[in-house]
């Protein structure tokens, strides 16, 4: 049962990030390249099957569960990591790297966890190990945003601990993770259902997404967007498939991303919250539950890894070359960064569903499923949110950095040009499986958990998609001026912590710091005043009376001794002689007494 | 090359719309014409052009229900949280 020959590759990511500061010099970019190129291959070569199980107090844990849904997504993630890593090979910043393997180890750790024990343990692991690559923006308002995200997946932790705890009480002890069983839902399936979606970002529970994305190092976001959310959808596939609950917030999820990217200035925190609506689509899946949905939600899962990376790759060298992300201060920069340019259009027509991109193959899958099992308006508003997805993403991103109005300052044009070879070659790995996915979809279908009966290329499928794609960009072109870029921020649901954090502070300063003076005053008179007072009493006591009293009984023992030295002459014989006539005269009146 | 390429059109710009607006009505035709719509799951899907409408009108309600919804006191200055 136990096969220590398996390795995990959380295990081999994680000693390579504590080796790299070892590797100093010519060394450091080939080591930052081969340790996940070997955790690709560990994955590549994985026997299906069950392994690393081990004892630990009264339970066995186990580490390693293989099978098809586990092997795509950690395929998959493997792949991101070798791309994520490419893209950053210029950050001298050790740690950054070193955050990033942790961030992705705690990903796979979750992906092949088969008990709740050994889920929690990783699903920690990611939160702690990625808040760090917001931290290392080191902006002044970093810190803040880091720990807003720490203190959010810490509350989603807690719902996942007390969760998995009353269902281990409840089933009498089992902690292994699969199927919740949706159909009689308890408390203990909500909170864990609870701890799940706020990963996934699920409104209400969404806010921490582009407030940590948008404020992430340039190749940190590369890596946030794509693990923590695919990691949920590969929990929510896991364990509530086919929970209805799921595709009316699916759908809520895929409108809500659509209506505030329209708000969004900043380019990063638009593909943010445009992980919210491409994530709704693979929740409404996971709701559906059917094995063509959760086939689509998994491959989409995979195609969206790859393109939201290469949008967050492309923005990012905006981001790394200009030092600029708001498009009220880019605009016209084809000249300037045209390959940029090229490898961001790749990312949004994927993103978008054009034929021939990845985008094309995997979400019409979901929305087949939802035809098919005939939850029309599910299917109607999936649709509307991906007219949405390319007004944004394939249209609003390109246009307004690279055509539009030239918002940039004299400093930011002069700064503007394509990234340096490492992120270019990342770009391109990550255009050319964008592309090959969408055009060649055996390579994809045959990794799904489920054998695939889906076509995508029927002319029905090809002429609905243009059509819908192709209007979107008449109305995009017709009302572009309505979407022109305006400098604001839009409130969010973090509102709610964040106006809460500050209540709480004003709380603190205002009526509990009263409260405090006000029982320091009353003490002050009503407690210490007296307590003054009685001290004073006793210690006049003490000196007059006690004092007095023990001053007096030394006096008197002292005159006593006075007299009694008087008495003494100090000679033997009239001692004896004082003493024999008191005992004889004791004597006689004894006797004569009785 | 992309940027000769971007320039060439941009200098062209007339005639590009023209052969976009071609390219649409092109689109509509073929999907009225020769499109099998046999897999095709509501009745409304069947009316030519269908989702020409739907992509059109969805993209015209989401730039305006959108903005709308931002402009109730949503979008707000970007130092709101700094005060």
């Amino acid at each position: 049962m136990i096969n220590n020959l398996w390795l995990h590759p959380s295990l081999i990511l994680i000693l390579g990030a504590m080796a790299l500061p070892f590797f100093r010099g010519v060394l450091r970019k080939p080591f930052l390249l081969a340790i996940p190129t070997l955790a690709f291959a560990a994955v590549l070569f994985m026997p299906r099957g069950t392994f690393g199980v081990f004892q630990f107090l009264d339970w066995y844990v186990t580490f390693g569960r293989v099978d098809n849904l586990s092997l795509v997504f950690a395929y998959i993630m493997t792949l991101m990591c070798i791309i994520g890593t490419l893209y950053g090979l210029h950050v001298e910043n050790e740690f950054e790297h070193m955050a990033a393997w942790f961030y992705v180890a705690g990903s796979l750790g979750v992906i092949f966890a088969a008990d709740y024990l050994v889920l929690f343990l990783f699903w920690e692991v990611m939160a702690f190990s990625s808040v760090f690559l917001v931290w290392f923006r080191k902006r002044e308002q970093s810190l803040a945003t880091g720990y807003r995200y720490l203190l959010v997946h810490t509350a989603g932790g807690l719902a996942l601990l007390a969760g998995f705890v009353l269902r281990y009480q409840a089933t009498g002890g089992d902690l292994s993770f699969g199927p919740v069983g949706v159909d009689t839902p308890t408390l203990s399936t909500y909170l864990i259902l609870i701890g799940f979606i706020l990963n996934a970002a699920v409104p209400p529970f969404h806010a921490w997404l582009p407030d940590a994305y948008g404020e992430a190092t340039v190749s940190g976001a590369v890596f946030m967007c794509a693990f923590t959310t695919k990691t949920a959808v590969y929990a929510l596939a896991r364990g509530f498939a086919g929970m209805d609950i799921l595709v009316p917030l699916g759908v809520c999820m895929a409108l809500y991303g659509v209506v505030y990217a329209v708000l969004e200035n900043d380019s990063r925190r638009l593909l943010a919250y445009h992980i919210i609506s491409q994530v709704g689509y693979m929740v409404a899946g996971v709701g559906i539950g059917t094995e063509m949905a959760i086939n689509g939600a998994c491959a989409h899962a995979f195609a969206h890894i790859l393109y939201k990376g290469l949008l967050f790759m492309g923005t990012g060298s905006v981001l790394y070359m200009t030092g600029k992300s708001k498009f009220s201060e880019l605009g016209g920069l084809y000249q300037k960064m045209p390959l940029a340019f090229l490898y961001t259009l790749i990312g949004g027509l994927s993103i978008s569903a054009f034929p021939l991109f990845s985008g094309f193959v995997s979400k019409s899958m979901i929305v087949a499923a939802g035809f098919s099992e005939h939850i029309y308006w599910a299917a109607f508003l999936l649709m509307l949110a991906s007219a949405g997805t390319f007004l944004h993403t394939g249209l609003k991103v390109p246009y307004f950095i690279w055509f539009g109005k030239n918002n940039c300052s004299a400093e930011t044009w002069e700064k503007a040009a394509d990234p340096p070879w490492n992120m270019q070659a990342a770009m391109i790995i990550a255009s050319v499986l964008c592309i090959f996915i969408g055009s060649y979809t055996p390579y994809l279908y045959n990794m799904l958990p489920y054998p695939v009966h889906y076509e995508p290329y029927t002319g029905y499928h090809l002429s609905e998609t243009l059509q819908i794609l192709l209007f979107t960009a008449l109305g995009f072109f017709l009302f572009t001026k309505k979407l022109a870029p305006e400098a604001t921020i839009s409130i969010d649901l973090d509102w709610f912590y964040r106006m809460g954090g500050r209540g709480f502070l004003w709380l603190a300063r205002k009526p509990i710091q009263w409260a405090d003076n006000a029982v320091s005053e009353a003490y002050r008179y009503l407690g210490l005043f007296p307590l003054m007072t009685t001290a004073r009493f006793w210690s006049w006591f003490d000196w007059h009376a006690i004092d007095g009293v023990v001053d007096g009984v030394a006096k008197v023992v002292r005159g006593a001794g006075g007299q009694v030295r008087k008495v003494q002459s100090g000679q033997l014989q009239y001692n004896i002689f004082y003493a024999v006539s008191i005992v004889a005269l004791l004597v006689t009146l004894y006797v004569f007494s009785s | 090359m992309i940027v000769k390429l971007i320039d060439f059109f941009r200098d062209r710009l007339r005639l590009v719309i023209r052969l976009c607006y071609g390219g649409l009505a092109l689109l509509v035709a073929w999907d009225a014409l020769f499109v099998d719509k046999h897999h095709a799951h509501t009745a409304v899907e069947h009316y030519p052009g269908f989702w020409s409408l739907f992509g059109f009108v969805a993209c015209v309600l989401i730039i305006f229900v959108s903005k709308w919804y931002g402009h109730l006191g949503i979008m707000t200055r970007e130092d709101y949280y700094d005060k």
